[in-house]
């Protein structure tokens, strides 16, 4: 009697693990329409939620049921800490902490397996739970103390790269003595030695620490859905050796799904993904050869009641948000100014590069908060072919993603990046913090045409002059 | 379980994963990502069996730090993707979100 009802929970764990496994598949693919996205996010939600509170019936979980409730309060409770206060700016730090998380529980998961495997009480383990035992270990390791590096560097709490000779090399000896180690793992017939399996996770840490440190912080955005990839992949290792095709499944769902992203992050800011890993050959670094070309040129200046005059006569107008703007928390001024302008009659849009915010689709979310509608805001392709029949332009805070030199100078280091076409406008107007060049230090040739005028100064400030000359008119 | 099913499960999910995310506009990346990340969480079964079924003191201490992790990851991937998430309302909606 006893084990008919065993099996028949068995069962109803194993159902549940599959509506739950379900539920994240059809949840990640409603995430990729606004209009179904937070129905995909209820679906992961409940996914998360009946899997876990069928575990608690699990036929393998059979005691510590007090402190794994005490676990789950404090991982909860530091959680609600670290996320209290943290400003949308910040939202892809907080992605990467959270995800690398993910991949140290994996790690950790993996390492008791493995001190279990060392001591096979009744059946022994196969060559393959030992082998994706291993591997889980060492991508959740590297991806927990990398996650913390890339958190630390977008905190600002590791400013600039850190460089040291031989740099690569050494990265590449200390991933080769880890792999070593764990191979040893694997072919140690069941007598675990436990010094090789802390030597195996100090080094496979270590190495996630030296990964990270040399790349620039420009690239991580490209990096941060990676570490979804090694989250991902170590998870969906550790449900094998667990038996449990839920974590595979999602596992790698997750996995598959970071690594398109990084693929079209990489894209969308014209990096490779070894240039990143490696930080070499960054935008930062380089020295532009195009900006001597235009350094003796004078941009043209305008004053504000100029520009509110130009676009409060204007029938289309299309506004190019940088990350400048978003460092002024200008976005407010920006929905405000926006609104005058409608109200007078005028189709305002709002064009955004993939690479505009900290990550793609990051403006889209800063600009969204202020309230301006999903609608309005248009991506690279969408808006591309409407410059021609623009009014005006108005770029605040961007540089690069303008940038004509993309298009033509072969020397330049964004050469071939796709850029929006804002040269094609009727007029273009500026707002930039100062005079010198911007965030990659790329001379801009678009703010040099006969028909840019620049608006210098802090883009608040900028805007408040504007919105108050709107009023006025 | 058997080597080959095992393989069939990884690349069907890995196809699926990455069919999905193709079809995602770039204004929906940093919501994906996010999203993704929430979709990880599910480590924290794996987490509670280790230590439902640890037996001595280390694998307990290991499954108490797994299961604390796992459990930052779903609440603190959850608070993000909530944040985010909550700006796809109507666009008629246009007086909202945080301060």
């Amino acid at each position: 009697m006893t084990d008919i009802t065993h099996s028949i929970s068995q069962n109803i764990t194993q159902i549940v693990y599959l509506v739950s496994a379900l539920l994240f598949i059809f949840g990640l693919k409603k995430m990729t329409s606004t209009l179904t996205a937070r129905k995909g996010l209820t679906y992961t939600v409940v996914g998360l939620v009946i899997a876990v509170l069928i575990t608690f019936f699990h036929h393998q979980v059979n005691s510590n049921f007090l402190w794994m409730t005490i676990a789950m309060i404090v991982g909860a409770a530091l959680a609600f800490y670290l996320s209290t206060g943290v400003k949308s700016t910040e939202t892809p730090k907080m992605i990467a902490l959270f995800t690398g998380l993910g991949g140290g529980t994996a790690a950790a998961i993996a390492a008791v397996e493995l001190i279990k495997m060392g001591f096979p009480v009744e059946t022994k383990p196969t060559d393959t739970a030992k082998v994706l035992a291993v591997s889980g270990a060492l991508l959740g390791s590297v991806c927990f103390s990398s996650s913390l590096v890339t958190f630390a560097k977008l905190n600002g709490s590791i400013k600039g790269t850190i460089n040291f000779p031989m740099q690569q090399w050494v990265n590449t000896f200390i991933l080769v003595i880890a792999v070593t180690f764990g191979a040893a793992i694997v072919l140690n017939n069941y007598q675990l030695e436990v010094t090789q399996l802390i030597l195996f996770f100090v080094l496979a840490l270590l190495f996630g620490i030296l990964l990270t440190i040399p790349m620039n912080q420009a690239d991580m955005p490209i990096f941060i859905p990676l570490l979804n990839v090694f989250s991902g992949l170590a998870i969906g290792f550790v449900g094998y050796v667990l038996l449990n095709p839920a974590m595979m499944i999602a596992g790698l769902l997750v996995a598959a799904a970071g690594l398109k992203l990084t693929l079209s992050f990489a894209k969308s800011m014209n990096r490779s993904i070894p240039a990143v890993l490696f930080g070499t050959g960054s935008l930062i670094n380089q020295q532009s050869s195009g900006g001597s070309i235009n350094s003796n040129k004078a941009a043209r200046e305008l004053q504000s009641d100029d520009a509110a005059m130009m676009m409060a006569f204007a029938q289309n107008i299309i506004i190019i948000p940088g990350y400048g703007m978003a460092a002024a928390q200008a976005q407010h001024k920006v929905w405000e100014m926006s609104k005058l302008l409608i109200n007078n009659g005028v189709n305002v849009r709002f064009a955004v590069h993939p690479v505009a915010g900290r990550m793609p689709g990051h403006m889209d979310v800063l600009l969204a908060e202020t309230g301006i509608p999903y609608d309005a805001i248009h991506d690279l392709n969408e808006i591309n072919g409407e410059f021609k029949s623009a009014d005006v332009v108005l770029l605040i805070g961007a540089n690069d993603t303008t940038n004509t030199s993309a298009r033509t100078d072969q020397n330049s280091p964004i050469f071939d990046m796709p850029i929006l076409n804002a040269d094609q406008a009727k007029n273009i107007i500026v707002i930039k913090r100062g005079k010198g060049t911007g965030f990659s230090d790329i001379d801009n040739p678009l703010f040099y045409q006969e028909n840019t005028g620049m608006l210098y100064g802090d883009a608040e400030s900028v805007l408040s002059k504007v919105v108050n000359e709107l009023k006025n008119i | 379980m058997d080597g080959f099913v095992t393989l069939y499960i990884f690349i069907l999910a890995a196809i699926t994963g990455y069919e999905i995310t193709s079809k995602a506009p770039s204004k929906l990346h940093t919501a994906l990502m996010s999203g993704a990340s929430l979709i990880n969480a599910i480590v924290l079964i794996g987490a509670m069996i280790v230590m439902g079924q640890a037996e001595t003191t280390i694998e307990t201490m290991i499954g108490f730090m797994a299961v604390m992790l796992a459990a930052a990851n779903a609440v603190g991937g959850y608070l993000m993707s909530a944040d985010i998430f909550k700006l796809f309302t109507n666009s008629d909606k246009s007086e909202g979100g945080r301060q």
